[in-house]
């Protein structure tokens, strides 16, 4: 139990609203989005300001309190879920606010706690773009994001969280401020530590203030749909339209069985016997230069085999392409009580091979497994539907996901694309890495966090 | 009180089916109009589903901590509409206010309200007639514009600061007694349906339905001793009150025949016609077949106008500017929007205007609205700030609810915008 005089000296900080320590308010940040136990924290405490933010950071290093960050908790490997002896989760969204977009210099400054959705569309508004576009970005922080190094949709043209980043300010474990990177293009002032914050998931730490590039905006967008009736043609026409010099701002696949469970929830007519769909948008500044590499990549898929291919004239009919995307995970989620999200990851070309792979993993558990994702850069989600009341089947989910992990491994792929690795993918870290790799990344948080209280456990264990 | 505990939670195991289907995505934070308040996770679906499986699996002690949370929620079904794993979250969460507030018991001023007044409908009409005389020695008008009234003393019990809307001088059940007429060549025969709200304060909205059936020469059935349609009781978890009020609402209509159950109020529309078959489950099989039959029938006017009568199709009038707000259970339950926005047009005098986030809460939620004001105040002040910022003179609706809620923050504000109900608007043009 937290000592009476600490839990006064954080309600004096943050005021008694923002120190959260009944029962059911713990309970409420005991999770996140990841298919994992929950742990319920000891307390909630929710700064309001950088200086309560930099001092309740401090107070926890003092009482040897271990600190969780949370934004919208759509973590969706853990990493949001609270320590489990003493584990004090800090919420961002007290700290929400945009601090400037600048239209002259192309960054933004943000809070930590600032919606990324919302980011987007002030942006927008200014005439500019902030492209990286997760799946839960209509609540999802920008704090989260860089912590997680998020992706999205755009990956393959306009890059990933990492790529935007510019300057990150933070708190480190003791509570004293520490500032990397900076509002101009070029800076080369230290050790580049705002790209290590890059996909720390809270483990270096709290981010206080984040320094975003901005890019212009394309004028134009031209969406496309092509059905395959054998996942190499489709595999080959992705290859085949990055050969061509044109990179897609989009570039999405559905698997047979992906189709079939949003066949069933939508009824909008898919082609239920089509072995792959692809959704393909191209963008670019000038619409006739957009129209080009559209009629170019409906050539192209017709060429490798596409059995139809549709083009949308309209904002209404590229609307109506998308949804079969759209609901793809809407679909998945609701055959099933549980649903499983993984995102391994393989080099492009080996999209096939992986998705055979884990066909096959579904046949040998006997497990119902719709595939979907980011085909332009080998960014799949295999969905496992299952219960996990089930003891029994979710073993052998967690079976069939070391396999899956092992596969994309030995096709030269990654454990995790997008969703980052928390306490859900820690123990494969070594498989893909080194165990000296591990024992570095230790003695560089041992260095920054010496009591291990920066969301301990997360990515490297320990 | 483990022992208790252990039964509280081996009732919520009948949720288990339904809450497993959280996958705790986290997408209900985007539309809850509570948590765009509070930011705190036990005030969004999330949250609560959360809180109620850790209740069942008997993790957490404090079932009256769990209980405040789950009144915080204006059951607009934002978050349902929203939820990409499809979770029936209204249904868990009013399956759950009973089974909870069977387990602390009901607070004495709703037991008064729900089991002494609301089954009761002859008593709670009397009581709420003599009221009606009398409340112009506690309160004076507040805006002409939108007809609201506030307190003459500061401070006043339950009043407070609202600006709230008078009980109307007359009753529509004493401006238009029973009705039962057969169809001229309008073909229908309709039931109507008035609810509380409109019977007691605003019949003006009811007598502008009835215009317009009989315009159409519709065949009108409106038989007297009808009730609350259940949902105040249900949302305080209070069933044994809900099923009075719903068997005695059905044994009034079974009486005679006709095509549709119309009412002009979202809030009764969406009860009737999904909550009254939901609840029933514990019901013997031949009540359940009459309860689905006539929750059926059940239709919102707007709609009846739209798809059934076929009224002259829209034209963009000119003249007064008119926005729309659409209830959650108009929009979000019963997926009824089109059809509002058609009948406006039929206005010629009319100009319609969009607002912004015209689907967002109004903040009301029923009993919401006396158990957080301060909180239930603050989203009402966003939909003020939208319909201002459209530059309407007017706001309509299709929920009686609603019309208080928006009259109460628009009249605080001092804005002249109108509230009307749809049906009201369209009634102009006969």
């Amino acid at each position: 139990m937290l000592s009476t005089s600490l839990l006064n000296e954080f309600k004096t900080l943050l005021g008694k609203d923002n120190v959260m320590d009944s029962e059911s308010d713990r309970h409420a940040y005991s999770y996140d989005a990841a298919v994992l136990d929950s742990v319920v924290p000891e307390l909630v405490l929710r700064p309001t300001t950088s200086e309560q933010l930099g001092r309740t950071v401090a107070l926890c290093n003092e009482n040897k309190l271990p600190m969780t960050v949370r934004g919208a908790g759509t973590n969706l490997s853990g990493g949001t879920i609270p320590t489990k002896e003493h584990g004090v989760v800090i919420l961002t969204n007290g700290m929400n606010k945009i601090l400037e977009i600048n239209e002259e210099d192309l960054y933004a400054v943000v809070q930590p706690g600032a919606v990324t959705a919302k980011f987007a569309a002030e942006v927008a508004k200014r005439g500019l773009f902030y492209p990286p576009d997760p799946g839960s970005q209509a609540v999802s922080t920008l704090g989260g994001n860089v912590a997680e190094n998020a992706g999205g949709l755009r990956g393959l043209k306009y890059g990933v969280t990492k790529d935007y980043v510019m300057g990150v300010n933070f708190w480190n474990a003791e509570g004293e401020y520490i500032k990397s990177g900076g509002k101009t293009v070029k800076c080369v002032t230290g050790l580049n530590i705002a790209q290590l914050m890059v996909g720390s998931e809270g483990t270096l730490g709290v981010f206080d203030e984040i320094i975003l590039k901005l890019v212009p905006p394309p004028v134009a967008s031209k969406a496309m749909l092509a059905e395959f009736d054998d996942i190499n043609k489709a595999s080959e026409t992705v290859a085949a339209i990055i050969a061509n010099k044109i990179v897609p701002c989009t570039l999405e696949l559905l698997d047979n069985a992906t189709i079939n469970y949003v066949e069933d929830f939508t009824k909008a007519g898919l082609p239920r016997d089509a072995a792959a769909i692809l959704l393909i948008e191209v963008d670019g500044g000038h619409i006739a230069l957009v129209d080009d590499d559209a009629e170019k990549v409906v050539e192209i898929c017709k060429k490798h085999g596409a059995k139809r291919v549709q083009m949308a004239k309209d904002a209404a009919e590229k609307n109506k392409l998308w949804e079969a995307r759209r609901n793809a995970l809407p679909a998945l989620a609701r055959a099933r009580p549980t649903t499983v999200l993984e995102d391994a990851t393989v080099p492009r070309s080996q999209i096939p091979a992986m998705i055979k792979a884990i066909n096959d993993i579904g046949v040998k558990y006997k497990l119902q497994i719709g595939t979907f994702g980011h085909a332009g850069d080998g960014n799949l989600h295999p969905t496992i539907l299952t219960d996990k009341r089930d003891k029994e089947e979710f073993h052998r989910v967690e079976l069939a996901v070391d396999e899956i992990f092992d596969v994309a491994l030995s096709l030269g792929g990654t454990l995790s694309g997008e969703h980052g690795i928390g306490t859900a993918k820690s123990k494969w870290l070594e498989k893909e890495t080194t165990k000296a790799t591990i024992i570095y990344s230790r003695r560089l948080k041992k260095a920054v966090d010496p009591n291990y209280l920066l969301n301990p456990g997360k990515i490297i264990g320990g | 009180m483990t022992e208790d505990l252990h039964q509280l939670a081996k009732m919520l195991h009948e949720l288990d089916d339904q809450m497993v289907a959280c996958m705790k995505c986290g997408m209900c934070q985007a539309v809850c109009p509570v948590f765009a308040e509070t930011m705190k996770e036990g005030d969004v679906a999330r949250g609560k589903i959360a809180l109620l499986e850790n209740l069942s699996h008997e993790m957490i002690a404090d079932a009256e901590g769990v209980q405040n949370k789950l009144n915080m929620c204006l059951l607009c079904g934002s978050c349902a509409a929203n939820c990409p794993s499809g979770v029936k979250v209204l249904d868990i969460f009013l399956k759950a206010r009973v089974i909870v507030n069977t387990y602390m018991g009901l607070p004495a001023v709703k037991k008064v309200i729900f089991k002494g007044l609301l089954t009761k409908p002859a008593l709670f009409n009397t009581v709420l007639d003599l009221a009606s005389k009398f409340q112009g020695v506690f309160t004076k008008t507040a805006s002409e514009v939108i007809g609201s009234s506030c307190s003459r003393i500061v401070n006043a019990p339950i009043i407070g600061e609202r600006h709230f809307m008078p009980l109307a001088k007359k009753p529509l059940r004493k401006l238009e007694p029973s009705l039962n007429t057969r169809p001229g060549k309008g073909g229908y025969r309709v039931a109507f349906f008035p609810g509380c709200v409109i019977d007691k304060i605003y019949p003006q909205v009811g007598q502008a339905v009835l215009k317009a059936l009989r315009h159409h020469e519709i065949g009108i059935y409106m038989p007297t001793g009808q009730c609350c349609c259940g949902i105040p009781a249900l949302a305080s978890g209070d069933k044994e009150s809900f099923d009075k009020l719903v068997l005695r609402n059905l044994e009034i209509f079974e009486k005679e025949n006709f095509d549709y159950l119309l009412t002009a109020c979202a809030t009764c529309t969406a009860t009737m016609h999904e909550l009254w078959p939901l609840m029933s489950g514990d019901k013997t099989q031949s009540m359940q077949d009459r309860i689905a039959a006539m929750a059926a029938k059940v239709m919102d006017v707007n709609q009846f106008m739209v798809d059934v009568v076929k009224v002259s199709m829209p034209v963009q009038g000119s003249g007064t500017k008119v926005t729309y707000h659409d209830p959650c259970h108009l929009k979000k339950s019963m997926k009824v929007f089109e059809q509002p926005r058609a009948l406006l047009k039929t206005n010629p005098n009319v100009e319609f205007v969009e607002m912004a986030d015209a689907d967002r809460c109004c903040g009301c939620g029923g009993s919401f609205n006396l158990q957080h004001y301060d909180l239930s105040k603050e989203i009402g002040t966003q939909k003020r700030g939208n319909i201002v910022a459209s530059g309407a003179q007017v706001v309509a609706t299709g929920c009686p609810a609603c019309m208080m809620q928006m009259s109460d923050m628009l009249s605080q504000h001092k804005d002249n915008v109108a509230v009307k109900h749809v049906m009201e608007i369209y009634a102009e043009t006969l």
